[in-house]
């Protein structure tokens, strides 16, 4: 019977991480929707994003007060989840406090004492973190997209890591052998006063209760990353390893175009030539993006890691001045629909069933499309490398080039540069006439 | 400046069997916006003044297809860009000089794998190199003790990360230099990017050439410097708009050291 706790305790941890592991497997199927990019170039200067993008959070502190309180919840979460290990540990064997047994009392204490000094800041970060959602009222958390469950997401974070770090305090106040030992109490010998006067049955119940808690919140919020906007905390390490390594201003030159420029200009291609035998069974290529799965699995990651902060949107002259575009949105709809093609996809026994809804028109609207201006401040906000241009490219590119839907103007002026080489209708001929005038 | 400008052809330095130092290309803004065309002008006479070897293509040069591919018709672009590789490959072009950063960025990152490789580089670039080399210099203080504030054109800065050339080139004018809040990596957009020069804008509640206006107008400037013609058109309207046309002009780095 004396194993019953560690049995209990190795269920949740298998059920925990086997339903996380679960969703992530959905969650690169998902993305594997997307057309297969090559991403074996660059390997040194992509490893040297990853360090100093993600793991460094170079990008971050461009916004010295948002940075910095992101930097101490992200240096709190990283080192405190060393003590999960302890306590999986712990939990499996049976034993408490395992590290005692391992490490000298000094050391010990030293790494809780952090621990817990990590757990007060991120504490107190958080609390802040909340005030600018909901009553500073930061102006990036309130955009139109930011309405109903993106709020709710935001603050549900909040609770959680609130939860977390006091459940791991009062474990420590608790926990009497520690606090007799008085070595690494730096925080929780203020809040073992709290419980004088209880029994030492009582004080070991409240630490037992307060250690399940704390190693099955963690699970739940393992568990809450796939449903939420939170993912960027795995998934930002490899978005910024598969993020452009190019200028910005490049964008993709289209191969399946290329081809047929080529063809076109070639003067021995027969234009009444039989097609090849193969090509009848080829399905012609669709030039730009309508839906999720035209779109490139780094852009469907893009989606998966956007956590909407919205600095993106801030920054984007279209959102600044009113028009409807929202880099940010562009995100968030990407990922909502390929969530809907996932549930589809599960639904109907692994094919995607035609649902008679797309990305474009149903999610994004062409005039979010057409008020871009391609100036690349979004690409260079975003912190983890996300890219919401080439989308927006890709999705202007299927509205010319597949439904000739272009506004009018950028019609006329398109047919200009085919006519005269030129936006406007000027004489190609004409084109030196400035070196003559005065 | 009565005098017609020397503008050479890469045809006639093909003619006489030479190669220039550096093919100009003017782009269609600078080809025959009224406007434009005087930094056109403005910079031949630069290239003049520093003894510079150059060519332009003339009517051999077309669009670049730049602003067709920021629509969205990759096919028109990919058109314009093939036929531009083959005048250019034809004329065994290495160096290109321009003062518009569409061209510049298009040119230099979206021609190389349609089979155009050239060293690409933007007129402030090239101006601040002259200098560097001692083959031009700034004798006047036309400037000297003007407030000057630059906007960085997207597809200089943020898109090809040139933020110093420009300023650098500046500093030689004797001009006071000042930055607004939002400028290099985060400067904003002058509102004619993605093909927006040639459409109205969606609606919204301001437009974004005011908005940049404002910023400029924040640093108290007597000049805003630009390195794009079409920032020198959104600019020069929100300059209109804000009613300082009497106080606040908008000049193209050229300009100002042809000027100095």
């Amino acid at each position: 019977m004396e194993y019953i706790p560690n049995i209990i305790f190795a269920i949740i941890l298998i059920l925990g991480v086997g339903y996380f592991a679960r969703n992530i497997n959905k969650l690169i199927r998902n993305i594997k929707l997307g057309q297969a990019v090559d991403a074996s170039d660059n390997k040194s200067e992509r490893w040297t994003n990853v360090v100093r993008i993600a793991l460094g959070q170079s990008k971050m502190v461009k916004r010295p007060v948002s940075g910095f309180l992101h930097v101490v919840v992200y240096v709190g979460f990283v080192i405190i989840n060393i003590e999960v290990l302890e306590i999986i540990i712990d939990g499996i064997f049976g034993t408490h406090r395992i590290g005692l047994e391992i490490l000298p009392t000094s050391v010990y204490g030293f790494l809780i004492g952090s621990f817990e000094v990590l757990a007060v800041s991120v504490l107190i970060t958080v609390v802040i973190f909340w005030l600018r959602r909901n009553v500073i009222k930061v102006k990036r958390f309130l955009s139109s997209e930011m309405k109903g469950w993106p709020k709710s997401d935001g603050n549900i974070i909040l609770y959680f890591e609130v939860v977390l770090m006091c459940l791991f305090l009062v474990m420590n106040a608790t926990d009497t052998a520690f606090q007799t030992m008085d070595s690494g109490n730096v925080i929780s010998q203020f809040i073992a006063p709290w419980f004088e006067g209880f029994s030492l049955d009582a004080l070991h119940n409240i630490e037992r209760v307060a250690w399940w808690l704390h190693i099955t919140g963690i699970l739940v919020f393992l568990n809450y990353l796939y449903f939420s906007k939170h993912l960027h905390i795995l998934l930002a390490f490899p978005n910024v390893y598969y993020g452009s390594v190019e200028p910005k201003g490049k964008v993709n030159n289209l191969e399946a175009v290329t081809n047929e420029v080529k063809l076109m200009m070639d003067p021995d291609a027969d234009p009444y030539a039989a097609p090849a035998e193969t090509a009848e069974d080829e399905v012609p290529a669709k030039f730009g993006a309508s839906d999720v799965m035209d779109l490139s699995q780094v852009q469907l990651l893009n989606a998966y890691t956007c956590t909407e902060c919205g600095r993106c949107t801030s920054a984007c002259p279209a959102s600044l001045t009113g028009k409807k575009l929202s880099p940010r949105k562009i995100m968030m709809d990407t990922r909502d629909r390929l969530e809907e093609v996932g549930k589809n996809i599960d639904a109907n026994n692994g094919v995607f069933k035609d649902d008679g809804k797309q990305l474009l028109g149903d999610y994004i609207l062409n005039e979010e499309l057409w008020a871009c201006t391609t100036c690349n401040a979004c690409v260079e906000e975003c912190p983890v490398s996300i890219n919401p241009l080439s989308i927006i490219l890709d999705m202007r590119r299927y509205l010319v080039m597949e439904q000739s839907a272009a506004p009018m103007e950028l019609n006329n002026m398109m047919t200009n540069i085919e006519n005269n080489g030129a936006p406007w209708p000027y004489n190609q001929m004409d084109r030196l006439n400035w070196a003559k005038e005065e | 400046m009565s005098e017609q400008l020397k503008v050479p052809t890469m045809a006639e330095f093909m003619a006489e069997g030479k190669q220039p130092e550096i093919l100009f290309w003017v782009g269609s803004a600078g080809s025959y916006d009224d406007r434009a065309k005087k930094i056109t002008k403005a910079f031949v006479k630069v290239l003049h003044k520093a003894n510079v070897d150059f060519a332009v293509l003339g009517t051999e040069e077309s669009n670049t297809g730049d602003v067709a591919k920021r629509a969205g018709n990759e096919f028109l672009f990919q058109m314009q860009a093939v036929m531009n590789i083959e005048v250019l490959n034809a004329y065994e072009v290495k160096r290109i000089v321009t003062c518009d950063p569409h061209s510049f960025n298009c040119i230099k990152n979206e021609y190389p794998s349609l089979g155009g490789n050239y060293d690409v580089i933007h007129h402030t670039q090239y101006i601040q190199e002259l200098m560097e080399a001692g083959r031009l210099t700034i004798e006047g203080n036309t400037y000297k003790g003007k407030r000057i504030t630059f906007h960085d054109p997207c597809y200089l800065g943020r898109a090809n990360k040139v933020y110093d050339a420009p300023r650098n080139v500046l500093k030689t004018t004797n001009a006071t230099l000042t930055e607004m809040k939002r400028h290099k990596g985060t400067a904003l957009c002058c509102g004619a990017g993605g093909a927006q020069m040639f459409k109205d804008a969606e609606p919204g509640n301001k437009e974004i050439n005011v908005l940049r206006t404002e910023d400029a107008l924040e640093t108290n400037p007597d000049i805003i410097a630009t390195g794009c013609p079409y920032c020198n058109t959104m600019m020069t309207d929100g300059i209109k708009a804000k009613e300082k046309e009497g106080t606040v002009t908008v000049l193209d780095v050229a300009e100002l050291i042809a000027n100095s």
